[in-house]
């Protein structure tokens, strides 16, 4: 009942050795399933609007959605109303879609999150950023594109609203290694 | 354990800017590998950062972030000397915490 890898030969430091092997790969595992159970069980909660928009976990449910509106609702909140106090910044064409500079902010105070998002990539949903009062509300990172798209900036406020500003980002080179 | 990040931060007139580059692959799960299986996710989930022990900024990301992340911002009450730690976790259980002193 050797696991492969480990060394076929008996005796007792090698029985040792294949124990502790084995119980450590075991722990492995468990570690693993309970992280991505505590994943799928926050996705849930979120889903259900019962977690705490701005809980340190992460949300796999939000990540895996197709279009915007999923991935809002996957965070627990509704359709979003286009603003122009929010801003998306990011270039008109980017040349390599592996690296894309993408920045979210907004002008106004008392903004929870900041998300950006790219419509026409496998998973819509690229970063959900959780604000503090000691930062200040623009965020700047670098994201992949699939394909040319529109590229979305949303500002989620402290009462729930959801504001939006959005981007034509054409793409040259696809950067998902297609 | 990962390849250290890169952070630098530098204060102009009480907000410091901040800017790291994360050592990470980011594989979205979509590629295939030469013999055509799918070469399975592995990104960073989680980033936190703090600024003098407090939180002030924590992110999730999929895997659509870019290869080796780039990540900025801006922390107000920031002055040189102030210390910033920034934290990130990834799919695997792997986590990685690098600090940097603002300038």
């Amino acid at each position: 009942m050797a696991l492969p890898g480990t060394p076929q030969a008996d005796g007792p430091l090698s029985v040792l050795i294949a124990t502790t092997y084995r119980k450590e790969n075991i722990m492995i595992q468990t570690r693993r399933k309970t992280i991505q159970h505590s994943a799928v069980v926050a996705g849930l909660l979120a889903a259900s609007g019962l977690f705490p928009q701005y809980a340190l976990a992460f949300n796999a449910k939000a990540f895996e959605a197709k279009s915007v509106a999923d991935a809002l609702k996957a965070i627990g909140v509704g359709a979003p109303v286009e603003s122009k106090e929010v801003s998306i910044t990011g270039p008109d064409i980017a040349e390599n879609g592996a690296v894309v500079p993408l920045g979210a902010s907004t002008t106004l105070a008392g903004a929870k999150q900041l998300l950006l998002l790219v419509e026409k990539n496998p998973n819509t949903l690229v970063a959900l950023f959780t604000l503090t009062d000691s930062v200040d509300s623009n965020v700047t990172t670098r994201a992949k594109m699939g394909q040319s798209s529109d590229v979305y900036a949303v500002a989620i406020m402290g009462d729930g609203r959801a504001l939006f500003a959005k981007k034509e980002v054409k793409v040259t080179l696809g950067g998902c290694g297609g | 354990m990962a390849d250290p990040m890169r952070i630098r931060a530098q204060a102009a007139g009480g907000v410091a800017t901040v800017r790291i580059l994360m050592a990470h692959e980011m594989e979205t799960g979509q590629r295939k590998d030469a013999a055509g299986k799918t070469i399975p996710a592995w990104h960073i989930t989680e980033v936190g950062a703090t600024h003098n022990g407090k939180t002030v900024l924590s992110a999730e990301w999929g895997p659509a972030v870019a290869k080796n992340p780039f990540l900025q911002f801006n922390v107000k009450g920031a002055k040189a000397g102030d210390k910033i730690v920034v934290t990130w976790k990834d799919n695997r259980g792997d986590s990685r915490s690098d600090e940097a002193t603002v300038s």
